[in-house]
Order: C-alpha cells, then structure tokens, then sequence
C-alpha cells in the first residue's frame, strides 16, 4: 500500500507530483514514461482494461528498466491491440491462444533465463501474462494454478471487468450475481446471473502460497503502479487482479464513468482491495467514503433491472449484505490492520442460497 | 557408442545430445520413459543449460513450448494419445508461428474405448495441423530422426513430431548406437532463432490476422512445407554421411527392384514386413516394400519414382478416417494419378492387436489373388467378436477372415 501522504488539495491520491518525492511519483506523469501500449489502438472509448493495462506494464517496466516481456491471452487486450500489421506494443509481445497466457508465460520466462545463462548475460528479461476475466479465471484457470504450482517467475495480471467481453459480453466465473449479461439475461423469477456460483481468484492464488497476490482498480492508478512496481521486486509467481469496468459490457451510463464505477466498487466494499505476501493479507485498502451499493448498481444498465419498480427489493439488500460481509472480512473499514482470514464472497452466496 | 538399451532411453539420450533448453514433461503411456530419462539428466547436471518443467497438463506442455520457443530456446516435449488431443489447439498455434518445437509422439490409440497401445490415429488425427510429421520404422531409426527433426525444424520453421511406434519401440531393448557429442555438435550448432522475444529488437508475435492477409500467411505456411521435402532429404544426407546410420529420409525401398507388388508401411510394421518379404523372395515372390518415413510433408514426387511401374500397391495402414475410407491410400492415389496404378488399403494392427509376418504374408498373398476387390479391406478383424455383438442385436453375422468395405455396407442394407 502506498505510504501516507499529506493531502493538502483533494483528499486523496491525485495529490500533485510536484508535492511528492521523485521515488513516489506517478510514472505516468513523467515525460520519459515508457508508454508500452501506445495511442492508435482499437479500444472503445473509456476502456478501463487499456487505462489499467497501460499503467501496469509501464510500471512493469520501470521497475525492470524495460526488461519485460508480455504475453497475452486472447480476448479484447490482445485484439484492439494488435489488428495485422499493426501494434500497440512498444515491447516485446506475444499471443498464443485463450487459455494458455500463464503456461506460455512460464515458457518464455525459462527460455529467458536459459539464454540469458548461455550468453553470460546478468541480466534476465521478466515476464507479464495477461488476460481478460474469462482467460483467467475460467479457461484459463488450469494453467494459471499450474504456473502459481511451479512458482515460475511469471507476473500474471487479471484485467477483471467481469464478464466475456470481447464476445459479446456473456457470463464468465467473475460475473457478480444478478449482473446482466448476454447468457445470464434478467428474465424469469431471478433475473440476471444466477447467486451462489462463481469463484475468488485472488484467495484462490493466495491458497497456493505465491510471494504476491494483489487487487487494485482503475480508480486508484497510483495504486496499481506501486502494486505492480513491488510485484516485480519478487521473484516467482504472482498474480495481480485489477478491476476494469467495460462501459459497453456493464452498460455505464456515459463512457466516462469508468472511473467512477471502479471507484465506487471499492467505496461499497463490493470488490475489496488488499495485498497479500506468502499467502498472508499484508494491507488493505481501506474505504474513504462508504456508499450504499445502490450508488454503485444504479450507474450500470447491466443492473438495471435491479432498481425496476417492480424489482424485488431483496435482491438489492442481498447485494448489499453481501458488500457488508466483505467489510467485514476485509477490515475494510476504520483504521486498525486485524489479522485477516477471508473466505470467497461466493461462500456468504452460497450459504444464502434459496 | 552401441548400447542394449530402452527405445525411450536411446530417444532421451538423442535429445539431451542436441543439447534443449526447455524439456518439457507430462506423463502419458507410452511415452513417459522418455520424459523421465531427460529428468534425470537435467537434474544430475548431465543436460547443462536446461530447464526440465513438470506441467500440469499436455495443454500447457505446449502451451510453455510455445512460449520457449518463441523465447528463443531450443524446445522439446513429448506426448501421445489423448494427450496429443488435449494439445491440439497449441499444436496449430505452434506451427502457425513458425515455432521449431520437436515433440515426440509415441504412438497409441485414441479412446474411446481407451486403448494404451500402439496405432496411428493419435498422429495422424493431426495431419493438417501444419507440423511436419516423421515416421520411425526403428529405435536406432528413431534416436537419429531426433536429431535430424531439430536441424530440419530450425532451418524450415516449422515444428515436428517424430512419430514412433508406442511400446512397440519405446519399450523395446535393442543395440542402438548413438553419436558422439563432438558428431552431434558439429551437425547440429547452437540454435540461434532468426526472431524471437527479447527486450533488445521488441517485436510483437501472434497478432489477429484478418482476410485481407489470411490466405497469404496459410500459402507461406505451404510454401515452408514445400521447402521442408528438400530439407529432409539434405538434413538426412549430411546425417548420414556424419555417422553412417542409414536413417531418416522421406521414404526408404526394400527389395523394390522388379517388385510386382509394393506394399506401402509407416513404423515399426516395416521391421516385420521386411523379414516376410525376405521370406517370400526366398519362395519367389516379387514383393517390395516402401518405409514411408515422411508423412507430413507428403513425398508424392519421391513415391512416384519409388512405386515406378509397379502396378500393384497395398497400403498397410494402421488407422482409417471414420465415414471414408484409409488415411495414407488416397495420398499414394494423388502420386500416382494417370498412371493405372492399383491402390487398396489393408486396414490391420488398430489398437495394439499385433502384426506378424504372417499377417504381411496374408496380405501380400491376397494381393495376388486379387482378393483387395474395394479401396479399402479390414484385414485382420475377428468375426466371432463382431457376430457376439452384430447377431443378436440385429441378425447379422460376418464371415470369417478379412472384410471388404462392401461387406461391412451390404451389413446395413
């Protein structure tokens, strides 16, 4: 976590450069910045995977003085990427398939350490798996825990917005309940995707005892460069999930309200934001301004059918029971640091099921 | 140097002489000793400079392959059966990124029924996958297309698979002679990719190829298959000449001279024909028989000239596509197109059930007879375990011995 900082203008981390020790600067503001995923891509306007794609690997690759490889897995990054014969990438770069980034990455991160042994070489380039939540979490999962098994020096970053985008935004394992998507659509008596399903990444990449496992969202960008800078300070597997809202899949009223989405998301205690190290939380983020999680629903059509007048109200509380409950095991509120034992939010679903 | 050692060994020696740098390991019969051996050899220091991955499956064997590879090291992985399936996504990938991975598949059937033992429908279940696809007819056979598959992978750009009999020859001790380091070294250098990731010259890899581009990558891909005849051909030579092993190569003629038959076989079945047709050319019998060693590229100019004017020719095929007909029969059809040349499949050895010589008698003197009347004939197929199935469920029964495609079509009518 980033270390306190005297705010003197707004009350939280967009704190000017100017006032701040070179060390602590954001890289972004600095005319040097490494600007890996360079303008002229495809993304849609607003899209919270190429803001948080962006500050990672450049913070990646600051903190390796620009030895850094990525490998991506299929889906919107890798596509709005790097259309033939175009690409984004000003480093080294690579696509494989959908469900293999971690493997890959593990693959490329041992034959950058054979060459590098061969030739002499003292340094060896790191390597960045990436993908979507789908590439991750669902198809991808098998090679991930295999990755995280062999500790290989792989850092693997989630761009979570919660759903199959670059498809057409169908449910994936990190889709939240209720939530509207192209197969969980809100018809029938429980509308949205089904409660009780699902599952935590991070806790379950924590489970596997790897140096580093983080969450962060693109409403705290400062946030996430430290978290990747201090990634990369560890050798072995380590595994940083990020919260990008997707304007076109979550249906935010305004492609501007990105940010604020993700913001929100953390302000309700709907997706908790902690470090861990060897399996144990080390900090968390705490709430600045709780707010209810209707604050949160009511900006997204894909909760749309949530707050309908004749929406059944339960479902709003449970989603806010359910933000209560993370609170909760998080230590999300207040200022002591309790040594923490979260389970998977999914677990509270599921205990509740009807 | 000659030992009496495991097929799998001997392979894993080959290997570890061409010096890898990323060995890749999932366990899969009948290839697991293989894999196990180079084990060994990384981790008492044997193999320098070599990374040994346990993954947890043969979707990230090829998966961490690919990365390897594309990272610049010289790459290895072995696999079979439904292991060779459960790769099959990464395997297009591979060689659609021109990645010069070499993966020995030991052969074995694909389930189900699950069958552990030895036929041809895992590998060529992956014939239009873009890999080059070489067939062993034996150990010592093996141990040198090993070695000869990342010369010819590295200067094609392409991957590989060494196809090799599972059990058949990866569990059979037999005299093998290996190279020395110094041969091997000075016949295969130090792997020095023309591209791959590194943070001095960043490129990207693996980009979405759209129509405006699509078929010009798959007919450079074509063309690379086009050049890997030659390269065969001249990796072998040079091979060759270097240990005087008499490996490799796209095909190999036995006893073809004044042939009136010429049976076509890939694998370990060659090493049995080759004793029946001694054999039979002791009775007099004008019997030969082409080793076809390369099946991916497929070697049509060099099996023309190899069947020459012979117009008889039984493929011996261990493997058939489902709702057509043999695999390697309509290829030898291609070559020799226009030329009046009687092609016919001998459909034998599925799923581990043993070729003897006296099958290759069986089918060699059917030849003869005349007896191939269709394209294709189940020849070594028990009636009795059929009619057990076919009798009461719908009054059929079969005759014994081989069965012709029309037989098996008039028993639906």
């Amino acid at each position: 976590m980033l270390e306190k900082i005297k705010f003197y203008q707004t009350g939280s981390n967009t704190v000017g450069n100017r006032l701040l020790n070179p060390s602590m600067r954001t890289i972004q503001a600095s005319v040097d910045r490494p600007n890996a995923l360079i303008s002229g891509h495809r993304a849609c306007q607003g899209c919270g995977e190429a803001l948080g794609a962006r500050y990672a690997i450049d913070a990646a690759m600051r903190a390796t003085g620009g030895q850094l490889m990525v490998v991506n897995a299929t889906g919107c990054l890798e596509v709005f990427s790097t259309p033939y014969p175009e690409s984004a990438w000003r480093l080294p770069w690579m696509h494989s398939l959908f469900g293999n980034a971690a493997a890959v990455g593990s693959g490329l991160a041992s034959a950058a350490k054979i060459r590098a042994q061969k030739n002499g070489d003292s340094v060896v380039p790191r390597v960045i798996a990436q993908g979507g939540d789908g590439g991750t979490t669902d198809i991808g999962m098998g090679c991930l825990s295999g990755m995280f098994d062999r500790n290989d020096d792989v850092l693997y970053i989630c761009y979570d917005n919660e759903a199959y985008m670059n498809t057409g935004v169908q449910r994936s394992s990190a889709t939240p309940p209720s939530a509207r998507t192209a197969t969980t659509m809100p018809v029938g008596e429980h509308p949205g995707a089904d409660w009780g399903k699902g599952k935590d990444v991070p806790l379950i990449a924590m489970a596997h005892g790897i140096p580093y496992v983080a969450t962060a969202t693109v409403a705290d960008l400062r946030d996430l460069e430290q978290k990747v800078t201090k990634a990369m300070s560890y050798h072995g597997a380590r595994y940083i999930q990020i919260l990008v809202p997707c304007p076109l899949g979550w249906g935010l009223k305004s492609s501007g309200l990105t940010v604020t989405a993700a913001r929100l998301a953390m302000e309700t205690g709907f997706y908790p934001i902690f470090e861990a190290e060897y399996g144990k939380i080390t900090s968390v983020r705490k709430i600045r301004a709780k707010q209810p999680v209707t604050n949160y629903l009511k900006i997204q059509k894909r909760y749309a059918h949530l707050l309908k007048k004749n929406a059944d109200p339960n479902t709003v509380a449970r989603l806010q029971a359910m933000c209560d409950q993370n609170i909760k095991d998080f230590g999300l509120l207040g200022d002591d640091q309790p040594e923490l034992n979260p389970t998977a939010i999914q677990a509270y679903e599921r205990s509740q099921a009807i | 140097m000659t030992e009496q050692i495991e097929g799998s060994l001997g392979v894993a020696k080959a290997v570890a002489l061409c010096r890898p740098g990323i060995v890749c390991a999932y366990p899969i019969s009948p290839q697991t000793h293989i894999v196990e051996n180079l084990g060994k050899f990384v981790k008492s220091g044997a193999l320098k400079n070599c990374d040994y991955l346990n993954v947890e499956s043969e979707f990230a064997a090829i998966s961490v392959s690919i990365g390897s590879s594309a990272g610049g090291a010289r790459t290895y992985t072995a696999t079979a059966s439904q292991g060779l399936l459960f790769m099959t996504e990464g395997i297009y990938n591979a060689s659609g990124l021109g990645l010069p991975i070499v993966m020995t598949v030991a052969s074995r059937a694909i389930g189900g029924p699950i069958n552990i033992w030895n036929d041809h429908s895992d590998s060529l279940s992956q014939r239009d996958s873009g890999w080059l696809q070489l067939f062993c007819e034996s150990n010592q056979d093996a141990l040198d297309t090993h070695i000869m598959a990342f010369k010819i992978a590295e200067t094609v750009g392409l991957p590989v698979m060494v196809c090799m009999d599972g059990f058949v020859l990866t569990h059979a001790f037999e005299r093998l002679e290996l190279p020395t380091q110094e041969q091997v070294d000075a016949f295969l250098p130090e792997y020095e990719p023309r591209e791959y990731l590194t943070p001095k010259e960043p490129i990207s890899i693996g980009s979405m190829v759209g129509p405006e581009a699509f078929t010009e990558v798959r007919f450079l891909q074509q063309r690379k298959m086009a050049k890997a005849l030659k390269v065969i051909e001249d990796v072998t030579a040079e091979y060759r000449k270097i240990t005087g092993h008499h490996s490799g190569g796209l095909l190999d003629c036995y006893r073809c001279d004044d042939a009136e038959l010429k049976l076509i076989i890939m694998g370990s079945t060659v090493g049995t024909a080759k004793d029946e047709i001694d054999r039979l050319r002791d009775k007099g019998v004008k019997v030969g028989l082409i080793s076809l060693k390369a099946f991916r590229p497929f070697p049509y100019e060099a099996l023309r000239k190899a069947i020459g004017d012979c117009k008889k020719v039984v493929c011996v095929e261990r493997a058939f596509s489902f709702g057509s007909r043999g695999i390697i029969c309509p290829e030898v059809k291609r070559a020799m197109e226009g030329t009046g040349c009687d092609v016919k499949t001998a459909i034998a050895g599925l799923g581990g059930r043993a070729i003897f010589g006296t099958t290759i008698n069986g089918i060699v003197r059917a030849a003869f007879e005349g007896k191939f009347k269709d394209e294709m004939t189940w020849f070594d197929v028990n009636s009795n375990v059929l009619n057990s199935y076919t009798k009461d469920g719908e009054g059929v029964t079969f005759p014994e011995g081989p069965l012709s495609d029309s037989q098996l079509h008039a028993s639906v009518k």
